[in-house]
């Protein structure tokens, strides 16, 4: 099952190896990972996406780290996500518009261009991204960079909802 | 002359003298040097290992036996990673340790230097934390801050890595302050709603058990222990780490219990309908198979570290909080709410528990003619001695029968690893334990093959006047191992046979500056002890010569129940 945990850190150095390795420890598998700067100066929050059945004491081992601050597991049902993705597609000046049309779609935008290839950022909620991943693989996915996801839990209703979709 | 700048060095020695340091072990070299020499002017003993090691473990037998931060203090690479086995073992044992080690300049860390080792890397996963000094001035906040860290909260080692560069750096001193610490915040007091619930939950009980951990002798929980185990009168046993914790001769006293535990205290908890656990971890050595461990019983938990539980065993009423504080709550309570009233009787309970203790007590036979069952000598010498001694063990047959058959009546008296099942650990850990208690009979129960392990540091004891009693049961071999090849490998014997003739112990005793004296007739054991007994001015070896086929029971077999107890090779 996959878990996404926010860790507020001490921002020193060896924390992020500390944190990482409670994971491979127990033979866990990291699937995304973001780590940047709060509005508090000196900490830094993590936002681990694992793959794991039971989450109890890894948690309270994260804890243990004396650099660790705050572990909180974030409810799927509560949350706001965002990745930001950097793709390259191939595609012939012939294809272009049809390309374009389909990005416009997702409010990908173009960033680089070349004969035989297009390359676009796009930022939005995990499902979001892959579903324009979709539409794209046809024409031949070159390169894919992905940020780690950072989540944030929701606080009301009236938080602008993730686009999943088109048109949404 | 000039005067000489204050450095690094300078600022890490007062710093440590801030800290209360009476005595560091260690061994120096290339990067620590700039450390050594302002240690020659310090009002701090250092006690040179002759490996690190055994520095590691003399520092933890020191905190052992005090409950005081123990210091080792090494070179950069190999120092580093010889430190390693100890660091492990007081993260199993939860031992307050500060580990000092050198490290290569800053401009050289990560260029293979000579004697480079990734030091904070390697003791990530066997400190509390682990520190890099980058620069003189951070010196005094975090020696500061690892020595509130290693005692405080669950014990535990931490390491301080210091690069040559910055111990020959220019700096002040200045008086630290634990402001760096934000994640830092261990619950030391139970929750009182968790507290009454407890109380109500045990004064319910019609078989309830205290199961007594390590955390109660780290806590310095005995007195309160005792207090409440006879105000709400249930039996106690104590685990390995446990011993000494309550007194093995009191009436309420099962014992040791699990895998080499006594019959009373492992069926005991099997039997309990509440299981009350004290700062223990419910260590598979003590559960056996887990799914059949104390099936009938509700638990109560109490412990420093959140992550203790529900680590192995959920219990019904968590309490987070440090052993003494929760005892004394406890015991608050009840008094709140029982007044004058006498505790429940629970005769049948209690009845039951003589019977089990007339009918399986512990025990071994003693041939007039020999050989030596190391039972037989551990009970002379603690009938000699009136038991007035610290007592440390190697790992092996020998400690369990250490465990079993010394009969402890105070905490800090037993000095032995436990989590990490070190051997060696016993001669180092003991020289420790003399270091700090100087005025106390300090004796290591230790096996050939644990002695063959550390031995050397016997040197470190005669030449620092550290006169330790050693007794070195001399089985010919592994026995413990040779014990399960004996029983799950159909008695093929795979390396674990040492000879019974080389080394000639005495011998190499003398040479290392010790007494050398051997027993190998049972007539031989009480003239033996009286004559180690009388010798105090340089540390004492007795090689006792014993049965090589004896084997260690109460067993149950690893991943075994704990309902199905081996009483001796008959059972199996
Ligand atoms: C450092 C280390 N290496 C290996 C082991 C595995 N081991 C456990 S007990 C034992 C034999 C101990 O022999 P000895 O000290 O003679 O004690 P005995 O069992 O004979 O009393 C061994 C090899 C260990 N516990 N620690
Ligand atoms: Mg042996």
């Amino acid at each position: 099952m996959q878990h996404t945990l926010a860790v507020i850190v001490e921002n020193k150095p060896g924390v992020l190896a500390r944190v990482s390795a409670m994971f491979s420890n127990r033979g866990f598998n990291i699937h995304s990972l973001a780590v940047g700067p709060t509005h508090v100066a000196g900490r830094s929050r993590i936002t681990l996406v694992v793959d794991a059945p039971e989450l109890e004491q890894l948690k309270k081992q994260l804890h243990k780290l004396i650099n660790v601050i705050k572990v909180h597991e974030l409810d799927p049902n509560q949350v706001l996500e965002r990745e930001v993705m950097l793709v390259r597609v191939s595609c012939d000046v012939a294809a272009r518009g049809e390309l374009r049309d389909t990005a416009s779609l997702f409010d990908a935008k173009v960033i680089d261009l070349a004969d035989n290839s297009l390359t676009f950022e796009l930022t939005g909620a995990p499902a979001h991204l892959s579903s324009f991943l979709d539409q794209v693989r046809r024409y031949g996915i070159v390169d894919l960079v992905k940020s780690g996801r950072i989540a944030m839990k929701k606080t009301s209703d009236l938080s602008q909802p993730a686009k999943t979709s088109v048109g949404s | 002359m000039t005067q000489k700048p204050y450095t690094g060095s300078n600022s890490l020695l007062e710093s440590l003298e801030y800290e209360g340091v009476e005595v560091i072990f260690g061994v120096p070299g290339g990067a620590i040097l700039p450390a050594y020499d302002p240690l020659l002017d310090s009002r701090i003993r250092h006690v040179l290992a002759r490996h690190e090691q055994g520095a590691g473990h003399m520092a933890e037998g020191y905190a052992m036996a005090t409950g005081k931060v123990g210091v080792a203090m090494t070179t950069s690479g190999p120092g580093a990673t010889n430190l390693i086995t100890p660091l492990q073992n007081a993260m199993m044992d939860s031992t307050p340790l500060v580990a000092i080690t050198g490290q290569v300049a800053t401009s050289a860390i990560g260029s293979d230097a000579f004697q480079e080792a990734y030091t904070t890397g390697l003791a990530m996963h066997c400190t509390k934390h682990a520190y890099l000094v980058t620069t003189a001035d951070d010196l005094p906040s975090i020696i500061h801050e690892a020595f509130h860290l290693a005692s405080t909260g669950r014990p535990g080692p931490v390491l301080i890595d210091i690069p040559k560069s910055v111990l020959n750096q220019g700096t002040t001193w200045k008086e630290p302050s634990l402001t760096g610490l934000p994640g830092y915040k261990p619950t030391t007091t139970g929750h009182p709603v968790q507290i009454a619930a407890a109380i109500d939950m045990i004064e319910g009980a019609e078989r309830p058990v205290l199961y007594v951990g390590g955390g109660v002798i780290k806590a310095n929980a005995s007195e309160e222990l005792l207090a409440f185990a006879e105000a709400v009168n249930a039996p106690v046993v104590t685990t390995l780490m446990a011993r000494g914790a309550f007194p093995d001769d009191h009436p309420l006293a099962l014992g040791m219990p699990g895998m080499h535990g006594t019959y009373p205290a492992t069926t005991a908890i099997q039997h309990s309908d509440v299981l009350v656990s004290l700062a223990a971890r419910f260590d598979d050595r003590v559960t056996g198979d887990v799914d059949s461990f104390a099936p009938h019983a509700r638990v109560i938990h109490v412990d420093v570290d959140p992550a203790e539980i529900g680590k192995v065993r959920q219990p019904e009423i968590p309490i987070v909080g440090d052993a003494r504080s929760v005892l004394t709550d406890l015991i608050a309570r009840l008094q709140a709410k029982r007044g004058d009233q006498p505790a429940p009787s629970r005769d049948e309970w209690f009845t039951q528990l003589k019977t089990w203790r007339a009918e399986k007590p512990l025990s071994y036979e003693q041939d007039p003619n020999g050989p030596i069952k190391v039972q037989y000598f551990i009970e002379r010498l603690h009938s000699i001695t009136g038991g007035e001694a610290i007592v440390a063990a190697g790992v092996g047959q020998h400690q369990m029968w250490a465990s079993q058959f010394w009969k402890f009546s105070r905490p800090r008296s037993w000095i032995n690893s436990g989590g990490l099942g070190t051997m060696g650990f016993a001669i180092p850990a003991a020289i420790g334990a003399k270091t700090a208690r100087p005025d106390e009979l300090v004796i290591a129960l230790d096996g050939d093959g644990c002695f063959q392990m550390t031995m050397q540091e016997l040197i470190t004891a005669s030449v620092e006047g550290i006169p330790v009693k050693v007794a070195v049961f001399n089985n010919g071999g592994y026995g413990m191992v040779k014990q399960w090849q004996n029983l799950f490998y159909g008695g093929r014997l795979s390396s674990v046979d040492l000879t019974h003739h080389t080394p000639d112990y005495p011998k190499l005793a003398e040479a290392m500056g010790c007494v050398g004296l051997r027993a190998e007739h049972p007539s031989e054991v009480d003239v033996v002890i009286d004559k180690a007994l009388s010798i105090d001015d340089r540390p004492v070896v007795i090689e006792v010569v014993v049965d090589p086929d004896e084997m260690c029971f109460p067993m149950v077999p690893a991943g075994g129940s704990n309902d199905n107890i081996v009483m001796g090779p008959e059972d199996l």
